[in-house]
């Protein structure tokens, strides 16, 4: 497995602010990785960084003409548009059958889902058409941030056993942020723990009581539950 | 055949500030064309007093503005409306400080009746540039207006693409202020899109129905100005407020 991207040393400060500190991991194709910290603790930073959206010191280097797709949170401004969903692919270079391809993989199947507003999708159905737009163009990776966990997308899918399945379809690599520890356990092959500094970086199972306590700060307790 | 000149460029001016203006009602800026429009009184004072063009004296003025605001937002990190507000008021101030009493009414509303074939000429290319450049870049505006992150990850140079809208706005500003005068130009470029946007399914209809919107407010106004004799400007601004207040009934 070939190397994805590099991180060394990198730290982030925004308006006289440290917001990342010294941070060094890397990424190998095929992998999930999650970026898992509590509120404020750098992980949308880190992965603006990563896009290069804010400047930043050290070294951010990606493999050699990879190509990104990016999933936001939100979009709060959609809304001001009266954009249908098919428009709103169409921001991006495409070909219909392109957007045809994307939307079978991601099983939605109404023939009348692409005339739709964006303004009046639910939101298990806006996150996947944000999934759907990040995939566009086949990017070898895919940044996503935060994804909700409880909602339906459909198919009694949840945005992980979607995202897994499409990992598994398009040899895809990942890289998650989100504050919910369930999601490492069940989806993660890789981890990194943050709160401006990074406190472990390694598969899963790094992650300790001890860990946890240092990252949301205070005692975490850990109910290991099945549904 | 002056009245001929003066529909064509005043619908000309109309439909070029409502297209735009399907651009930036998403990005909350249809109000910056209001303090722009007011910044250019002192221009029109000056082109009034000395005979020349309205939108080559407004124009220059428009520029100044945007550059101060700039300026002035870089030094002091406030934000741009406030900016906005400061610069806009001294404009106004500074027109009425040397703008004769007799020439106010044009500036205020402005006079489309007084187009020569110049000006129509001048409008005309003007209004050419801002219908190709802004449909050509319209999806890259677009996607800065919805996620400047999701623009620039698909590699649209942001900082390029919104200081070529600013300069469509200030065009379309300095020319607006021949139509309906230095107070109202913000009403050109909002007041069609909001309408439009009451009845859209898509983005077609809604460029297509704020152009439509714009075209048809502005000539019926020139049209109702003759028969009635009040100023166009004045008419036009109106007729608009009408049709948005009419779209709000079939609101979807």
């Amino acid at each position: 497995m070939s190397r994805i991207l590099e991180v060394k040393n990198l730290t982030v400060e925004l308006e006289g602010e440290k917001i990342l500190e010294n941070l060094s991991f890397h990424v190998d194709e095929g992998e999930i990785l999650t970026i898992l910290g509590p509120n404020g603790a750098g992980k949308t930073v880190l992965l603006r960084t990563l896009l290069g959206l804010l400047p930043y010191r050290g070294k951010i280097s990606w493999k050699k003409n990879v190509k990104i797709g990016y999933v936001p949170q939100r979009l709060p401004f959609i809304r001001d548009f009266p954009l249908t969903v098919e428009e709103f692919f169409h921001l991006k270079e495409v070909s219909e059958r392109e957007i045809r391809e994307v939307l079978s993989s991601l099983q939605i199947t109404d023939p009348n889902f692409l005339g739709k507003k964006m303004g009046v999708l639910s939101s298990g159905q806006f996150q996947k058409v944000l999934v759907a737009y990040a995939l566009l163009g086949s990017p070898d990776v895919l940044l996503f941030d935060e994804p909700t966990a409880g909602i339906d997308v459909g198919a009694e899918e949840n945005i992980y056993t979607l995202l897994s399945r499409l990992k598994k379809e398009r040899d895809i690599t990942i890289l998650l942020v989100t504050h919910d520890l369930a999601v490492v356990y069940k989806f993660a092959s890789h981890c990194l723990c943050l709160n401006r500094r990074m406190l472990c970086f390694g598969a899963p199972r790094v992650i300790n009581g001890v860990l946890l306590s240092k990252l949301y700060g205070g005692e975490v307790k850990i109910y290991e539950h099945r549904h | 055949m002056s009245i001929v000149t003066s529909l064509l460029t005043g619908v000309l001016i109309s439909s070029a500030a409502a297209y735009l203006g399907t651009l930036m009602l998403g990005r909350r800026m249809a109000l910056v064309a209001g303090p722009l429009g007011h910044l250019t009184l002192p221009g029109i004072a000056l082109a009034l007093i000395y005979g020349f063009d309205i939108t080559l004296g407004a124009f220059p003025f428009v520029i100044l503005g945007i550059v101060l605001i700039w300026l002035f937002e870089i030094r002091t990190k406030l934000p741009v409306e406030a900016l906005t507000a400061i610069v806009f008021a001294t404009g106004v101030a500074t027109a009425f400080l040397f703008l004769p009493v007799e020439q106010a009414e044009a500036a205020i509303v402005g006079d489309i009746t007084r187009v020569g074939t110049f000006d129509f000429v001048l409008t005309a290319a003007f209004c050419a540039i801002i219908f190709s450049v802004v449909t050509v870049s319209y999806r890259k505006l677009l996607l800065i207006s919805v996620s400047e992150d999701l623009a620039r990850v698909q590699g649209v140079n942001s900082k390029k693409y919104n200081l070529i809208y600013l300069a469509m706005v200030a065009i379309v500003v300095a020319l607006g202020v021949k139509l309906v005068g230095g107070l109202m130009t913000a009403a050109l470029v909002a007041i069609p899109a909001c309408s439009a946007r009451n009845l859209s399914r898509n983005l077609l209809q809604d460029r297509l129905l704020a152009v439509s919107f714009g075209a048809g407010s502005c000539a019926s106004g020139i049209f109702l100005s003759q028969i009635l004799g009040y100023p166009a400007g004045v008419l036009i601004i109106l007729i608009n407020a009408a049709i948005f207040v009419a779209t709000t009934v079939f609101k979807r």
